[in-house]
């Protein structure tokens, strides 16, 4: 699967990874190289097989609609690299 | 310092040491050994206070089998009041308000924490030189890495600092490091430790374990760990088995297949040697040898490179520079802070797991990626399923080679993910499997791998022990 740097613009920004321009070339074969190993797949004998998305058929567990979580926002509110008046604070989003 | 957790736990109780003195040592070990990058925050303080407890408890009369040992936790594990990098510039000063399960366990059983061990960033490498805190070496040979992602983990234990440490095992980051370093490593089954605080990578193949002298200490730790928690969705609500007690089980009567497919053409010459010896080693401890196949094993590094990326893009997504975690300086908008955060917070391999996952996760991909690669993790799975029919466990050499070079597969990703062609295969049917200490090559670890079914952990924690009363491969320890 060859990536060229117009894949890798759309991806990177898909994934907000900033990819400056003169690393475009070098990331698109990198990932070219990792998606030919995918590519394998598409020569296996798998059309029909049920897909597998977790190791046990389990059925998520059930639990009673309760409050369980104390009250730690000035914790967590902490961790921030920007927190005001009890809120995570960012830049301006409307003008 | 007694380098493995029967003869220091005995030690502790016969008041030969405290569990400060064993504490003591051990960090005073980690810092003879700091040309090793094993660790990325040791907290003496901290650690002093716990032995104090473990002391306390011994004392007492009613101490675990772990009180008093000093051991440390893969980076990956919060801890809280202690810093939890994950071996990220992204998370290098992020303190968590709250203990990951497995760190809660450990010290419930008053094991004493000594800190925090490298690893590769976000638990993505198989060599531990993708970390932001810089490559670790193998005790073996300063020149080679310790396999990865729990490499710091490894090279502790290895280095005989302590008697045990934390992992976590997505791809083989338990077993290939233990492999590399001479120890031994187990990977639970999937949802038999729970992940609560555990830092998540790929989330459906993300298993917690431990990495130790002896299959017997694994044993210990292991039953510590294991068990079930609600705050995990995923953990397991089953009972556990004595794994501790089961350890006497012999080999008699026990089947354990010789799968073909992981002795294949990139197995060097002297691990295949090493391994096939080892086998036979079994063989006179009563097990009988079958040769099984597993006609799908070549799939598994492609489905797998597609499955825990995918999953990698997903969970990391939450890494905004927004509630903790990196900013950038001066973000000129909202998407800007979200990029710049990001791409600078993030090394190169987990950039790059990030876009492979983004894109096969992308509109008009993801059947042939995505779907595709869960389509092949069934008939992966249902190779294990069939083979299982005939044999109780199965054994091949944990890695195709031993511990490579620094430096030697940084350039090109395709040749680091072959360490894992052995490993990832399991993780993708979430079953249990263990690296033991099997002989040498070059002067270097080899590790054989068994298998099991999942929840049987106890056969496979006794086979490994069984094989270990009549070796001494995993006493073997490498020159300071």
């Amino acid at each position: 699967m060859a990536i060229d740097t117009a894949i890798v613009a759309r991806i990177a920004r898909l994934a907000r990874l900033p990819i400056p321009a003169q690393d475009a070339a070098q990331t698109a074969a990198g990932l070219s190289r990792v998606l030919d190993l995918a590519a394998q797949l598409a020569d296996a004998p798998l059309d029909g097989v049920e897909p597998m998305a977790h190791p046990h058929a389990q059925t998520l567990a059930w639990r009673a609609d309760a409050v369980t979580e104390s009250d730690r926002a000035d914790a967590l509110l902490a961790l921030a690299p920007d927190a005001r008046a009890g809120l995570y604070a960012v830049p301006k989003v409307i003008g | 310092m007694a380098s493995d957790i029967a003869q220091l736990a005995q030690a502790l109780r016969a008041r030969k040491i405290s569990a400060a003195e064993s504490t003591r040592q051990a960090l005073a070990a980690a810092q003879a050994r700091a040309d090793l990058n094993a660790f990325v925050t040791l907290d003496e303080q901290a650690a002093l206070g716990a032995a104090a407890r473990a002391d306390a408890a011994l004392a007492a009369g009613d101490a675990s089998a772990l009180a008093g040992i000093p051991f440390v936790h893969k980076d990956i594990f919060c801890t809280k009041g202690m810093r939890t990098t994950c071996a990220s510039r992204m998370l290098e000063n992020f303190v968590p308000p709250y203990d990951a399960a497995v760190v809660e366990r450990l010290a419930a059983h008053a094991a004493v924490s000594l800190g925090k061990a490298n690893m590769d960033e976000f638990a993505m490498g198989s060599s531990n030189e993708n970390s932001f805190f810089g490559a670790v070496k193998n005790p073996w040979d300063a020149t080679r890495v310790p396999g990865g992602s729990s490499g710091g983990s490894a090279a502790a234990v290895a280095a005989g600092i302590v008697p045990f440490a934390t992992g976590t095992d997505t791809g083989g980051s338990i077993r290939q490091p233990a492999a590399f370093c001479g120890i031994t490593g187990l990977k639970p089954t999937y949802g038999r430790v729970s992940r609560y605080g555990m830092i998540a990578y790929a989330s459906s193949l993300d298993c917690a374990g431990v990495l130790a002298r002896s299959a017997g200490d694994c044993a210990r730790v292991f039953a510590a760990m294991a068990g079930h928690d609600a705050r995990d969705a995923t953990s397991v609500d089953r009972p556990c088995d004595d794994y501790v007690g089961a350890l006497s089980t012999t080999l008699q009567g026990i089947k354990i297949g010789v799968a073909r497919e992981y002795f294949g053409a990139g197995v060097e010459a002297g691990v295949d040697a090493a391994t096939r010896e080892a086998l036979r080693e079994f063989e006179k401890l009563g097990a009988t040898l079958v040769d099984v196949s597993l006609p799908y094993a070549h799939l598994a590094i492609p489905a797998y490179y597609v499955i825990a990326p995918a999953e990698a893009s997903s969970n990391l997504a939450r890494y905004d520079g927004v509630r903790y975690g990196h900013r950038c300086a001066d973000p000129q908008s909202l998407e800007d802070m979200y990029a710049r955060s990001r791409g600078e917070g993030f090394g190169a391999e987990v950039k790059r797991r990030i876009l492979v996952g983004t894109y096969a996760l992308s509109a008009g991909y993801y059947d042939a990626y995505y779907l595709r690669a869960q389509r092949a993790r069934r008939v992966i799975a249902n190779d294990f399923a069939e083979a299982f029919k005939q044999v109780d466990l199965i054994a091949g050499p944990t890695t195709p080679t031993v511990a490579f070079k620094l430096g030697e597969k940084t350039s090109d990703p395709l040749a680091m993910y072959a360490a894992d062609v052995n490993t990832v295969a399991v993780n993708l049917a979430g079953l249990p499997a263990i690296s033991i200490p099997a002989g040498f090559s070059e002067n270097l670890p080899v590790g054989l791998q068994l298998i099991a079914p999942a929840f049987a952990e106890a056969r496979l924690l006794a086979t490994a022990h069984q094989f270990q009363l009549a070796t001494d491969w995993h006493a073997r320890e490498p020159s300071a």
